[in-house]
């Protein structure tokens, strides 16, 4: 324990607690519209292209983070342009997402420096976040959850009672293609925590977990956040007292321990 | 005379190249119960929408409370067409009501204690109370669209939308939705009812707007719906039955008995497996 006290002095330590606050919020956030939109395939889809748009940034500036959030965007406009109808959207996300990861391989390939920075975003580095890093997760946070809460009440009502919502005049495009976009965001910085092959276990979860236990869309959102949380920070403190063991590991562990015992808690009343 | 809610003048609605109504005209005042009725795919639901202003009209102008229809829709109450939630959904009845106040609003913000108030007195009069609080996917077809209706009602529309709102309840619950949307009507909201169905509101309705391939004729049900005016919309032999006060329109040639028909068919064989 006294590893753990001394480690929280560290500025890589405080870094990574910061962010892992910061992604488990936003992945909070999102979560119960991933699930409320089914959404759980475009989450897998844009989160493994932040590794191709790692590579693309690391080949083009150098800059893995920076190329993952552009990379992001571009695959949200593509997500919003081929998967037009609910119906094809899995589809379409497919296809991107094949080509995509492809088109990573490729870039990778050409990258002659020290490829472990977009390998990295596979699994999660979130003990390499330097300052400049930090600082652009904090700006793309901020972004994100202003968003979420400007949009929220008609997010849910699009999103749960899609025909009265459009009847009453929500930009229901307009609103799809924000939240979109607000996805991709929160998936690659969550990506810098828990790697693009595991950031359902923060995005999908926490809010699958909540679900079991409460149907009013307020307390989803808030039940969702906290345990996010509490796998992400709960994970890398954990992960800090026993050396050795990856914060990854432990958060994807934590996670799926309050899901389990959400959907265990509840088994009798479903 | 009062100020129309709804104003057609030679409206036309063509979707995908197919004409769904033609010159259209048509005024509805405030209070005024229309049900819309017609075989499916004959623009009924359309016109809903075009209310709405989800569908402009290709020509002719439609006017709803004074305006071009996008800029009416706060003062719209919408019943769209009966459908289950999901059984899992995120809301209970009361939220779903809720949504009707408070969905439209941007920047998240706390609602307020006259809004539950509105909430709380909506799902009173459709006699919701006892079951507002439950998860609404374990709700039952009528009890879901009881809630409906009330978040349908909470802004106390100046007009109110109904798209096919008793299909696939059972008959005691179409009695009990028809009543609800009649009482707000007697509050002074105009409705318009789309249905294919018209008995279980035969006793409420003021006009009927028949629709059938383009064409459409608009009337009291006592004069929209008899034999000749039917068999003229129609362009083929139709026969207007009634017996025991409910209103059957049948094919008078078997061989061109066509699905409109046949759901009223069946309907009459319903009723009478019942007595």
């Amino acid at each position: 324990m006294t590893d753990l006290l001394s480690y929280l002095n560290e500025p890589f330590a405080q870094n990574a607690l910061l962010a892992a606050t910061l992604v488990a919020v936003m992945c909070g956030l999102i979560g119960p519209f991933v699930i409320m939109r089914r959404m759980a395939f475009a989450v897998h889809g844009t989160s493994e292209l932040a590794f191709t748009g790692a590579a693309a940034g690391l080949l083009l500036g150098g800059h893995a983070l920076a190329g993952a959030f552009i990379g992001a965007l571009v695959v949200a406009g593509l997500i919003g342009l081929f998967g037009g109808r609910e119906r094809e959207r899995d589809a379409s996300i497919g296809v991107i997402l094949a080509f995509g990861l492809g088109l990573g391989v490729l870039l990778l390939s050409f990258y002659k420096g020290f490829s472990a920075q977009a390998t990295n975003i596979l699994f999660g580095n979130i003990f390499g976040v330097d300052n400049g890093q930090l600082a652009l997760l904090v700006v793309v946070g901020m972004l994100v959850c202003i968003t979420m809460l400007t949009m929220y009440r008609p997010l849910v009502f699009a999103s749960l009672d899609p025909e009265v919502a459009r009847a009453r005049g929500l930009p229901m495009a307009l609103l799809s293609g924000v939240f979109l976009v607000v996805l991709a965001l929160t998936v690659t910085e969550a990506a810098q925590v828990v790697g693009t092959l595991l950031v359902l276990s923060l995005a999908i979860t926490p809010a699958a977990a909540a679900q079991r236990l409460t149907v009013r869309p307020a307390s989803l959102t808030v039940l969702s956040i906290i345990f996010a949380l509490t796998a992400s920070v709960g994970g890398l403190l954990l992960s800090l007292a026993f050396d050795g063991i990856k914060p990854t590991v432990c958060i994807t562990g934590i996670s799926f321990a309050i899901y389990i015992t959400a959907f265990l808690a509840t088994l009798r009343r479903q | 005379m009062q100020e129309p809610v709804v104003r057609l003048h030679d409206a036309t609605l063509k979707l995908g190249g197919r004409t769904l109504w033609k010159n259209l005209s048509l005024d509805i005042a405030p209070g005024e119960f229309v049900a819309v009725l017609g075989p499916n795919g004959s623009g009924k639901s359309s016109f809903i929408k075009t209310l709405l202003g989800l569908y402009p009209q290709t020509t002719g102008s439609v006017q709803v409370l004074g305006t071009p229809p996008p800029q009416s829709r706060t003062h719209i109450g919408y019943v769209p067409q009966q459908k289950a939630f999901d059984r899992d959904i995120p809301l209970t009845g009361r939220d779903l009501v809720a949504l009707g106040v408070t969905g439209s609003r941007w920047f998240a913000q706390f609602t307020k204690p006259a809004d539950e108030k509105r909430v709380a007195s909506a799902i009173t009069q459709v006699g919701a109370t006892r079951y507002a609080s439950k998860p609404l996917g374990r709700l039952s077809g009528g009890e879901q669209q009881r809630l409906r209706i009330a978040q349908a009602i909470v802004g106390n529309p100046q007009l109110l939308l109904c798209d096919e709102p008793l299909l696939s309840l059972d008959l005691a619950s179409q009695q009990q939705i028809a009543t609800l949307i009649h009482a707000q009507r007697q509050k002074g909201s105009a409705v318009v009812f789309v249905t294919h169905e018209i008995n279980p509101i035969l006793p409420m309705v003021d006009r009927v707007l028949y629709l059938v391939g383009g064409r459409w004729a608009m009337g009291t049900p006592a004069e929209v719906l008899t034999t000749e005016r039917l068999t003229m919309l129609y362009g083929m032999p139709v026969e207007v039955l009634n017996v025991h006060g409910r209103i059957l329109v049948v094919a008078s040639n078997e061989h061109a008995l066509t699905e409109p028909h046949d759901a009223h068919h069946h309907h009459v064989i319903h009723e009478e497996d019942r007595s």
